[in-house]
């Protein structure tokens, strides 16, 4: 059986396909076979990121409507083996996805892969809780300020009482809190939320604080996920969120500004 | 015997049909509309009858209105005949009627009665209501609420008490209602909404709304550990967090009415 994960938010724009993309291709570089699932229906964005879209054929509701089989609408990623994705429909909307339908398409995926993952779009419309209400472990991606805040809250509560595993009385789902965009120089100028204010209102469990970084657009421009991008701060903090969701024991890292000595410190390790 | 207060629902009428009225050619037609039929909903006190003896009944009932005589003056009253009649004791419906109406009681209705009981009391035009059927009715949906544990308790004026302890944080967006006390042992977050009918405890920072003593009781009051609060109630007197008085939000609060004001101070 595979595990499921959604990659959510409730806010717009905080960098749930960025951290879907980048996630899924450091699963899969782990050696686990991993799909990424756009559920952002109307707004395909996944396969720009992931760089394939030149290649996409059948889409996701192809596969629902049984147009499709799941193995003609799975794109394999050039880079990994492992990893497969599965594009949104750009041309249709939200409501051409059914409960029993991606409850299908997610059961066949499971017999075949380690890792599910579930690209989430904004909002707590059909869409965002079609992504979320069949997973297994959550990562809430939150940006350092209030409404991301706010909203990653209310996408918490309904994550508790909307999912498969709430209606069925299962244990629930787990929930990953994922801090992106963030930098401590300004959270030290006082413009932005410290990861102790965050975690004070949502008191999670911190996978990962993924610093704001220029990489993250050159990536996304490139269609290269940025977690490839083994030079750069988020390249490495998303390898680190992977490493801790798979149980290893890493320290935080791009919490506090960087001195001087550390600096020195990362070029002698290359 | 004891009085309860409940509340009895009247429903609307809700065919489309237009009343029989008088097809009578002379009669003129009226433009505005004379009557209407809407759904109120009020308390009535219950008179619960646990013995058949009309000697008994009679005066206790004497003395219970002596208490509050201008209480019980031309009160409309229902009278619930379900406990004497569960163990077969059937009263003599007709002359408590009678009584009641010499002691300036107006029965509205009787519950719980047996099928010669109704018929009686249709003949001396007195309706008959079902309150235990629409009680168990309107717990029913209680149940499929998640993460929740009701406590069942009696105090000591028979009053069916249903507490509830939260261990999960209340987040954004959801709202959790108690018949009792509520407690929470976790942070509620801003944009959540607590209500209950009794005390609200919460063992964490409380950042959402808090409505403590919904159905009215003055005596209840909400505790926090932090008060962060969007907005805080007790029996319907609020305030929101511009108007709370100066006070260590980070220290543990209380908040309580006290004539008619609503208090919030540091424990």
């Amino acid at each position: 059986m595979a595990r499921i994960i959604v990659v959510t938010s409730g806010k717009g724009g905080v960098g749930k396909t960025t951290t879907s993309a980048a996630i899924a291709m450091g699963l899969a570089k782990k050696g686990h076979k991993t799909a990424v699932i756009d559920f952002d229906v109307g707004l395909r964005n996944l396969d720009l990121i992931m760089g394939c879209e030149r290649r996409v054929v059948y889409d996701f509701v192809n596969v629902i409507n049984g147009e499709a089989s799941l193995r003609q609408a799975l794109i394999k990623d050039k880079r990994c083996n492992q990893l497969f994705i599965l594009p949104a429909s750009q041309t249709r909307d939200k409501d051409a996805l059914t409960k029993e339908g991606v409850g299908k398409v997610l059961d066949d995926l499971s017999k075949d892969f380690k890792y599910i993952v579930c690209d989430s779009p904004a909002g707590i419309e059909r869409g965002a809780n079609l992504a979320m209400y069949f997973a297994d472990d959550a990562f809430v991606v939150t940006n350092p300020e209030v409404s991301s805040v706010r909203d990653s809250d209310r996408m918490l509560g309904i994550l508790a009482s909307k999912s498969r595993r709430a209606e069925e009385g299962k244990e629930a789902i787990k929930e990953y809190l994922l801090l992106s965009r963030y930098s401590p120089k300004r959270v030290k100028l006082g413009e932005m939320l410290s990861v102790d204010d965050v975690q004070d209102i949502l008191s999670l469990h911190l996978l990962g604080v993924i610093p704001e970084s220029r990489s993250v657009l050159n990536a996304s421009n490139s269609g290269t996920p940025v977690i490839l991008d083994e030079e750069s701060n988020a390249g490495q903090a998303y390898a680190d969120v992977v490493a801790r969701y798979l149980g290893e024991d890493i320290p935080h890292r791009f919490v506090n500004e960087e001195k001087k000595g550390l600096f020195g410190k990362l070029f002698r390790s290359k | 015997m004891i009085f309860l207060n409940r509340n009895v629902i009247i429903q609307p009428i809700t065919s489309t049909k237009n009343f029989p009225m008088s097809t009578d050619a002379e009669t003129p037609t009226y433009t505005k509309s004379a009557l209407e039929f809407k759904s109120s909903s009020f308390s009535v006190p219950v008179l619960v009858l646990y013995s058949t003896e009309l000697k008994q009944i009679q005066h206790q009932l004497k003395e219970k209105i002596s208490q509050a005589p201008e209480f019980f003056k031309n009160s409309p009253l229902l009278i619930d005949l379900k406990n004497c009649n569960d163990h077969e004791q059937l009263i003599d419906l007709a002359a408590l009627i009678e009584f009641l109406h010499h002691i300036k009681l107006f029965p509205i209705g009787i519950s719980g009665g047996s099928d010669t009981q109704n018929i009686t009391a249709h003949k001396l035009h007195i309706p008959v209501h079902n309150i235990h059927g629409v009680q168990s009715a309107s717990k029913a949906p209680e149940k499929n609420e998640p993460n929740n544990t009701p406590i069942k308790a009696n105090d000591e004026t028979g009053k069916l008490l249903e507490n509830k302890l939260i261990s999960q944080p209340v987040r954004s967006g959801q709202r959790i209602y108690a018949k009792g006390d509520l407690i929470i042992l976790s942070h509620v977050s801003a944009g959540a909404e607590i209500m209950a009918e009794g005390n609200i405890h919460v063992y964490g920072a409380l950042r959402g709304r808090a409505l403590a003593g919904v159905l009215g009781d003055t005596e209840s009051r909400i505790f926090c550990t932090i008060l962060q609060a969007e907005l805080v109630s007790i029996a319907g007197h609020y305030k929101t967090s511009e108007e709370f008085n100066k006070v260590d939000q980070d220290q543990p609060t209380q908040i309580f009415l006290q004539d008619q004001a609503l208090i919030i101070n540091n424990l």
